[in-house]
């Protein structure tokens, strides 16, 4: 009972909104090339499907290998933090000053030294990395220290400490930083995309919204600003039923509170 | 009956007596920021003996059960432990492995030891008996209760069947009837494996209900004041806690810890 209400109440707003903005372009007898209504980006998906999905399908190939290269890098570069406090002050100032350095500013100059294929993997890559490199450190430093303890008592050796109880440890940290990574790895290819504009021989959904732009192709706009937030949307919820069902049984993040 | 000693003044300490399974001499422990934990402490601990440490909190004995699982080192003093003698050690918390069932948990020691899965089977299935957990093996810690999880910790030391048994304070954070079920479980389980326990408390009735033997300390700097003996044979029931016996070692304990907490002008309301 509870539980359909909490789907049907949200869908149901989101309907009534669709609806009214239906209505007033209706109303107001508003030219799709201003601002098209919603059955009209419906439509629009429909006849351009082959050119959208073509282009939705190298965005999100660009988003998941960007990602995939984050995951490996953040990963491996947590592991080395691990390792030796020294490592991680050196190199961690380099990875907040990446961070901290909007994209799009970035994206221009790796324009011109890389192809623009490259550039913008790079770009999805550089935005991903951030929240999985600092999520997973902080989540292998974080282990029980009790349990470290344990571990030392029984002379466990350093590997066996990282395997049985600082990776586990880590997880719930680390498939965090990825639900963000994930999210943020769709957006660095878009706005790369967008950086490399006409210059770029991509074909990505960004691609898409230039090229529709300088055509006036408003509702083409919206169409495509519909599969990217769609294609965002399903990464999260990918992301978030994967670390269900890798915690449900342990983690209070994946608890069913009872009662 | 029973048998109360105050400690010697730290410098001319107790001879080293031969037979004891550990024997701390002179140990003084400072930490980094200038704190003196302990100082000059001399403690042996016996075969088969139940020892509570028993004093108001600052007062070391945690710092003691670290130094004799080696978990920290002393600045001064020796510590000599008979051979090699297998530790296990209980914390107040559980602290087990939530992403391990209870099986895996107790598995851990002998797993970081390399037996095998099937080698170590017996021997898991064995401890879990004497916690009174064989049905749970499968669960994850977050299904059980306080108490269930405090005797699956207990289960992972015993699997290592270890000749010191080393507690800190495992039962406080407990309810009162977990708390005196798993005391009556813990006698009936050192009567059957006869191991050595070190156990922290700051509980008096506790500490006379489990202990042969009872060592308080005062804080600042921490230090062993009195000890004493609780002459009265294992296993014991919820009788003794009756008997004027009982009432009478409570009464010469408590008034050594509150002459141990008088000495820093600690005063209870």
């Amino acid at each position: 009972m509870n539980r359909l209400l909490e789907i049907a109440l949200p869908s149901a707003v989101f309907l009534c909104a669709l609806l009214g903005w239906e209505f007033i372009v209706w109303w107001e007898a508003i030219p799709p090339y201003v601002l098209p209504a919603p059955s009209r980006i419906l439509y629009t998906l429909y006849t351009d499907w082959g050119t959208l999905f073509g282009s939705l399908l190298v965005t999100v190939r660009i988003t998941f290998e960007a990602l995939f290269t984050a995951i490996v890098g953040g990963v491996a570069l947590a592991l080395l933090f691990a390792q030796s406090r020294l490592v991680e002050r050196a190199f961690f100032p380099f990875a907040v000053a990446l961070q901290v350095t909007p994209i799009v500013a970035i994206a221009p100059l790796l324009l011109i030294y890389l192809s623009s294929s490259t550039a913008v993997l790079t770009c999805a890559f550089l935005v991903a990395f951030f929240p999985i490199l600092s999520n997973t450190a902080l989540g292998l430093a974080s282990a029980d220290h009790n349990l470290v303890d344990l571990f030392e008592l029984y002379r466990a050796s350093k590997w066996q400490q990282l395997i049985w109880l600082r990776l586990p440890a880590a997880l719930p940290y680390f498939l965090g930083g990825v639900r963000i990574g994930g999210g943020l790895a769709l957006i660095g290819a878009i706005v790369a995309e967008i950086a490399a504009g006409s210059a770029g021989a991509g074909s990505g959904l960004a691609f898409r919204i230039v090229e529709s732009g300088f055509l006036l192709n408003i509702p083409r706009m919206f169409a495509a600003l519909t599969l990217i937030s769609v294609a965002g949307i399903l990464i999260y919820l990918f992301f978030a039923a994967l670390s269900n069902v890798l915690l449900r049984r342990w983690h209070d993040s994946a608890r069913s509170r009872e009662g | 009956m029973s048998h109360v000693a105050l400690a010697s003044p730290p410098p001319a300490g107790p001879p080293l007596s031969g037979d004891a399974l550990v024997s701390l001499r002179g140990i003084g422990k400072s930490f980094n920021n200038g704190t003196v934990a302990l100082s000059g402490l001399n403690l042996d601990i016996h075969d088969g003996e139940f020892l509570s440490l028993l004093g108001p909190s600052g007062c070391g004995k945690s710092t003691v059960l670290r130094l004799i699982a080696k978990l920290a080192a002393p600045s001064g003093g020796t510590i000599d432990m008979r051979g090699d003698a297998e530790l296990g050690f209980v914390f107040q918390e559980p602290t087990l492995m939530p992403w391990s069932s209870v099986f895996n948990n107790v598995y851990l020691p002998l797993r970081v030891r390399g037996v095998s899965r099937a080698e170590a089977k017996p021997r898991v299935e064995e401890a879990l008996e004497q916690v009174g957990l064989s049905a749970f093996a499968h669960s994850y810690p977050r299904e059980l209760s306080g108490g269930m999880k405090m005797r699956v910790s207990i289960a992972r030391a015993l699997v290592m069947r270890p000749a010191l048994l080393l507690m800190d304070e495992p039962f406080a954070a407990l309810d009162e009837i977990t708390r005196t079920r798993l005391n009556d479980d813990l006698i009936r389980l050192q009567a059957k494996l006869r191991s050595t326990i070190v156990f922290v408390t700051h509980s008096v009735y506790e500490s006379v209900y489990l202990s042969s033997r009872i060592v308080v300390m005062a804080a600042r700097p921490g230090r062993v004041v009195a000890d004493i003996t609780i002459d009265e044979p294992q296993p014991r029931g919820e009788d003794f806690r009756l008997c004027a016996f009982y009432a009478e070692r409570c009464r010469e304990t408590s008034a050594a810890l509150s002459a141990a907490m008088g000495a820093n002008d600690v005063r209870l309301d």
